[in-house]
């Protein structure tokens, strides 16, 4: 049997391609992270919660109304959106003159909120969600045996940060949005309404994490709390990519999956906190992180 | 001798504290009350007056519980060097968690602590001494200097409350020496105390060396009093909730601290046999009300107050 360095191939190309469907779940949540901080200057600890809601809205969207996955797919992330766009209209922008400081306390105290909530109304053991009829089924690789579903989860994923990128960098929506954030009163002046702006970027960002709450569903079941350490890894990617970056947190979201996969060939018992050490690494080295400017 | 007002409160509260076993209070309520009390002062050590954000202060709270648990129940160690040993890693921790975090300011200081308290989560999680989800139980308080038994819950709490005044006026003497001085510079306007010469960095290292130190003081304590080391000591849960107590008892105060302790420990007592798992929201709800409507809290509302009638009677 093929090895590299010792381990056998099929293991390490089995685990990089599980940490590539990981590293498209960091990259999904970290670029809605990057966008809200971007213009809004607020950490949005409730990232972890819309993205559990999102996974909720799914499983509630077929369980009350039977709809199915791809209604959930679009819907789910709409209810979230604008559940978001509630959250900035009436709380976060209250503190938009204040230290960011603020900002990351008061999604904190909000995500207690919804998770509290979502706990007490649904329990705290996972719920499975079925995995969509047209997406079950392997593909043999020959090194691995590949559920579609997770073949599926990558491309989903790999496209909406591609078109989410294309938008920002490409269109004129994006320059708008790139030129409120360097200066908003700028902008302001040049006739744009920036509170709006504000606001559907807060809830674009919030259903960008339920749609990838959506897609994780049938991989991770969907529980109150399954987002609650996940935002701590998103925070500490886009630390790694530096947070500025829709790109840096792409790329860095991707390659930290990867590693994290490789971990678990070489050291398990490091998986989980292996992330956690090449921010140490990157901090001590860039401190501006891979791909920040300041 | 003139008393200032302030002080008589403090004589007040400590009056009141002095005379808790005999009102019939549960004294292991208000020990529960004061380890935390300690742990939020620990932490406006560095919020209040440094202006440092660390999201993840339970770390130091947590891995001290667990290893003066460890030591107790594993060794039988004396009682004050396993606290001794407790604060020590909670101290070293601090070391190394602080000096990679202040390579970076502001909100990205305090994802950094966070993302390194989930190391250490991680890290009480797996390793075999800390007995996963059961944690450390029944851990013996044991005696002070050989022949204080603890095991009586009065003894045990003149104990704590001597801790906890000794930290208390601690914290005032850091904060009025030179070096507290230097430090609410920095917090201040960090650029001027960079001019005027002081080395920022060691002064920021040192007093989050100095924070996590009490911090695992406080987690030590904890460990005794209640005989138990568990996975929500070193959660980010409880770092949020450290934020909370200070946050809403008056950051920036010397009081508020203990009294943010004392109000959210009473909410989750008195909630936690009623509401069960709507606790969680109605800490959620209180944290969202404090950033957006009372970010001074409740001693520094009162001290605000106060000032503005002295200042309209004294005219």
């Amino acid at each position: 049997m093929t090895t590299i360095f010792g381990y056998p191939l099929p293991v390490v190309l089995g685990q990089l391609v599980l940490g590539f469907v990981n590293g498209s779940f960091y990259a999904l949540l970290s670029l809605g992270l990057a966008v809200i901080f971007g213009l809004l200057r607020v950490v949005n600890f409730a990232h972890g919660a819309f993205y559990m809601l999102g996974g909720f809205a799914a499983h509630l969207l077929l369980i009350w109304f039977g709809i199915n996955y791809w209604g959930a797919l679009i819907l789910s992330p709409l209810i979230v959106g604008a559940l978001g766009v509630v959250v900035e209209r009436a709380l976060l922008r209250h503190l938009y003159k204040l230290d960011p400081l603020y900002g990351l306390l008061l999604t904190f105290g909000l995500a207690m909120m919804i998770e509290g909530f979502m706990q007490q109304q649904f329990g705290s053991s996972g719920i499975t969600y079925p995995v969509p009829a047209a997406l079950t089924g392997f593909y043999k690789l020959g090194f691995m045996v590949l559920p579609i579903y997770r073949a599926w989860v990558i491309l989903a994923s790999l496209t909406v940060c591609f078109l989410a990128w294309v938008l920002i960098e490409k269109t004129k929506l994006g320059a708008t949005l790139r030129a409120a954030t360097e200066n908003a009163s700028l902008t302001q002046a040049f006739g744009i309404n920036v509170p709006v702006m504000v606001t559907l970027t807060y809830g674009a960002g919030v259903a960008l994490a339920a749609l990838a709450g959506v897609l994780a569903a049938p991989i991770t079941q969907v529980s109150p709390h399954m987002g609650t350490s996940l935002v701590v890894v998103v925070f500490a990617v886009v630390v790694i990519g530096g947070m500025g970056s829709i790109f840096g947190s792409i790329i860095s979201g991707l390659m930290l999956g990867f590693v994290e996969g490789l971990t678990k060939v070489v050291y398990p018992e490091a998986s989980t906190t292996v992330i956690f050490v090449i921010m140490a690494i990157v901090l001590l080295i860039r401190p501006t992180g891979l791909f920040g400017r300041d | 001798m003139r008393l200032s007002s302030s002080r008589i409160v403090e004589l007040l509260l400590l009056a009141f504290a002095l005379c808790v076993p005999l009102l019939g209070i549960y004294p292991v309520f208000v020990m529960k009350l004061l380890c935390f009390g300690i742990f939020a002062a620990a932490f406006n050590l560095l919020l209040g007056f440094s202006g440092l954000l660390s999201f993840g202060h339970a770390a130091y709270f947590g891995i001290a519980a667990y290893i003066t648990a460890w030591l107790r129940v594993k060794t039988g160690l004396p009682t004050e060097l396993a606290i001794l040993a407790g604060v020590a890693t909670s101290a070293f921790a601090g070391l190394v968690i602080g000096t990679l975090a202040i390579r970076r300011q502001g909100i990205y200081f305090a994802m950094i602590t966070l993302a390194l308290a989930q190391c250490m989560y991680f890290f009480c999680l797996e390793a075999s001494f800390t007995g996963g989800e059961n944690g450390i139980q029944g851990v013996p308080r044991g005696s002070i200097l050989g022949f204080i038994g603890l095991q009586s819950d009065v003894t045990m709490y003149f104990f704590v409350l001597i801790v906890a005044v000794a930290v208390y006026a601690g914290i005032k003497q850091i904060v009025h020496s030179p070096f507290g001085q230097v430090l609410r510079a920095i917090g201040e306007n960090e650029p001027r105390a960079i001019s005027l010469g002081y080395s920022v960095n060691r002064y920021k290292v040192l007093a989050f060396v100095l924070s996590s130190t009490l911090a695992g003081l406080g987690g030590s304590l904890k460990a005794l009093v209640l005989g138990l080391a568990t996975l929500s000591d070193v959660h980010q849960s409880t770092s949020g909730e450290v934020i909370l107590m200070t946050l809403l008892g008056g950051t920036g105060t010397f009081l508020g601290p203990f009294v943010g302790a004392g109000v959210v420990v009473t909410l989750q007592e008195y909630l936690s046999d009623r509401v069960g798992a709507w606790v969680t929201v109605v800490i959620g709800a209180v944290f969202v009300a404090c950033v957006l409507a009372f970010r001074a809290g409740i001693v520094g509302e009162i001290a605000k107050r106060y000032r503005r009638e002295t200042a309209t009677s004294s005219s």
